[in-house]
């Protein structure tokens, strides 16, 4: 089967400092994908550059393919076709993606008339009907209502409103939740799971949260300094991980029930993109480092099924009970 | 022994008013919110916006005065803001915010600033202060290297943490956390949990700890307290609550929070958190409660005691009484 989304060797780098080494990551039609990393990991940076979003002095290189087509370095016209129709985005930030001089209605409508064509009645009719899919309270008064008279999370469901409006196969929500109070992020990131169920299209969900990307997710891939470190399925990530960024990463995250312990802190802090370390770029925070980790960068390698890992020294593990059931 | 900290029914009334010709509105934002510190002990406050969870650690630390009731430090009332006492005060009780770029300042070296409060309340010989800096950022993890710098030039965790020694410079009996580690990444916010447990358990410090992240206030928190619409609705044993919440908003918070390999149904609320210029009569929770009776939308639950050190704003909840409770 043709992927989705096949990205390779993509790399990024803003006035001559690297920001993307190389990465590689497929997605299949209806797929949902996590994205997980600190700041500077490059996982919002990897679908800025596939979507030709980055500003003219970011040199970007390698391919992506869109069900087969090469979407790296389309002509603009492709690109704005594409855009908020076969591919949308959604931000962190609602209110500062929104227009705040036009009304929710006029701009989830300029979405309808410039994917689908619609204009008039039948355009006025879909937006309401899209408030409607995404939960939006009162929708029919809402059509009128300008960003500022809205939540926080009543912005983010007018913007995956409008997301949907070019009925996208792929939605990428860079960290859709993440200003949101916890119980209005749970309604979002449901939302966001049934809309997936309803309209087969595929998602791919960054956050910093590993928590909020284990739940929506069938695979996640961990992202450090640039790269891919660890790919696997959402489950067997969290039981097993193998590589000791996702160990740590995973260890740092204080858990709601069970016995408290004392949280595994990684060590330092992610290393500039000018000053990057040789080798590993993650060795010199991890506590499983060798003289070899310095030498040259571990390859992102099968592990196991469905699983990738770039180190030298990944971490052994027994088959996790999700692990058990992939192969069975 | 009388406790640290002591606040009987504190409430903060703002006016607010909607549009420019709109009339004024008063919005408690903390309304009767009691609650005690012992000496060394760790209080976890977490809500969500609106829930007034802030403004209550500003009159507990006597920044703002309340409107009504009263807050006692050391078995003192709250001197007024801004007198002499209330000065001398402040070296007793330091507070720490969620953006320590905003409350450093930039063209000071870390060092500097981390003396500053000792020039200020006038705490050791002068020419033993810059030594006493040094030892600050030493145990907040920070070497002399970073010390002669500025802001700008540390990172994220290292300017929190620098915030963190400045306030530990007066030797605080109390410090009031407001989301200290949320703009912080995973692996740097729990470097910075960690330092402030360590740093509790060493100094004996008694501490708020402001969030909106349960992880993270049940990590650090031996006591909890739910706040919503400025009431405390729930509080706790930090491991007691989560585990087993009473208040149908400590359960919905419980479910909604993220968790790997989370399995089960999700409580959804419906609903926004309300608006505090538009408090719903009764329980302000009802209109997004979904096991509310008639008398939730009359009556407003108070705070009662349920035993084992639990305490709830619920007509619906019962005390708890031993085993059945669990």
């Amino acid at each position: 089967m043709t992927p989705l989304v096949a990205i390779s060797g993509l790399s990024v780098s803003f006035d001559g400092a690297a920001a993307l080494h190389g990465v590689d990551l497929s997605l299949a039609p209806g797929e949902a994908l996590g994205l997980v990393g600190e700041s500077g990991s490059g996982k919002s940076v990897t679908w800025l550059a596939a979507l030709g979003l980055l500003p003219p002095h970011a040199a970007v290189s390698g391919s992506v393919r869109l069900e087969g087509a090469e979407i790296l370095g389309a002509p603009a016209s492709t690109l704005d076709r594409l855009r908020g129709g076969r591919v949308a985005m959604i931000f962190q930030d609602p209110a500062s993606s929104l227009n705040p001089v036009l009304t929710i209605g006029k701009q989830i409508g300029e979405a309808l008339a410039l994917h689908r064509g619609l204009d008039g009645r039948a355009r006025m009719a879909e937006a309401k009907r899209l408030l409607d899919l995404v939960g939006m309270p009162d929708s029919a008064r809402r059509l009128s209502a300008y960003p500022h008279e809205l939540s926080g999370g009543q912005n983010q469901r007018a913007m995956i409103a409008m997301a949907l409006a070019g009925r996208p196969d792929l939605l990428i929500a860079d960290e859709p939740t993440t200003a949101l109070d916890v119980t209005i992020q749970a309604q979002i990131l449901e939302l966001l799971a049934s809309l997936r169920k309803e309209t087969g299209m595929a998602l791919v969900l960054i956050s910093h949260d590993l928590g909020v990307v284990a739940e929506t997710c069938d695979r996640v891939a961990v992202m450090y300094a640039g790269r891919i470190v660890e790919e696997a399925p959402a489950l067997a990530l969290f039981e097993a991980p193998r590589h000791p960024y996702a160990e740590g990463l995973i260890g740092a995250l204080p858990l709601l029930d069970g016995p408290r312990r004392r949280l595994t802190a990684i060590p330092g802090t992610v290393p500039d993109p000018r000053e990057a370390p040789p080798g590993c770029a993650f060795a010199p925070r991890c506590p499983k480092a060798a003289s070899a980790c310095a030498g040259a960068v571990p390859a992102l390698t099968e592990v196991g099924p469905a699983r990738r890992a770039a180190c030298f020294f990944p971490l052994r593990s027994t088959p996790s009970r999700a692990e058990r059931k992939v192969t069975a | 022994m009388t406790p640290l900290l002591e606040a009987e029914g504190l409430a903060r009334v703002y006016a607010s008013r909607r549009g420019v010709f709109g009339r004024p509105v008063a919005v408690r934002a903390v309304d009767h919110v009691s609650l005690r510190l012992g000496r060394g002990e760790t209080l976890g406050v977490v809500g969500e916006s609106g829930s007034g969870k802030s403004t209550a650690g500003r009159l507990l630390l006597g920044f703002e005065a309340p409107d009504e009731g009263e807050a006692r430090f050391d078995g003192a009332a709250m001197p007024p803001p801004g007198s002499p006492e209330w000065r001398r005060l402040r070296a007793r009780m330091q507070m720490i915010y969620q953006d320590p770029l905003g409350a450093l300042d930039r063209r000071l070296t870390v060092a500097a600033q981390v003396k500053e409060p000792l020039d200020i309340h006038g705490i050791g010989a002068p020419e033993d202060r810059a030594a006493r800096a040094a030892e600050l950022l030493a145990a907040t993890g920070l070497s002399a290297r970073i010390g002669a710098r500025r802001p700008h030039e540390l990172s994220g965790g290292q300017r929190q943490r620098a915030v963190i020694a400045r306030a530990l410079a007066t030797r605080p009996d109390l410090l009031v956390c407001d989301e200290p580690v949320s703009a912080l990444d995973v692996s740097i916010q729990a470097q910075v949990v960690n330092l402030l447990s360590d740093l509790q358990a060493e100094l004996g410090l008694a501490m708020i700890f402001i969030s909106h992240d349960l992880r993270v206030v049940r990590q650090i928190s031996a006591r909890v307290a739910v706040m919503y619409l400025g009431r405390i609705v729930e509080e706790g044993a930090a491991d007691d609550i989560f585990a087993r919440p009473v208040h149908p908003y400590t359960k919905a918070l419980v479910s909604a929070a993220p968790a790997p390999g989370k399995t089960g149904k999700r409580i959804l609320l419906e609903g926004e958190p309300p608006n505090p210029a538009a408090r719903p009569s009764g329980c302000a929770f009802h209109p997004r409660c979904a096991v509310a009776v008639p008398r939730c939308r009359a009556e407003v639950p108070s705070l009662a005691d349920l035993g084992a050190g639990r305490r709830a704003a619920c007509h619906l909840v019962a005390p708890l009484s031993g085993q059945e409770a669990a």
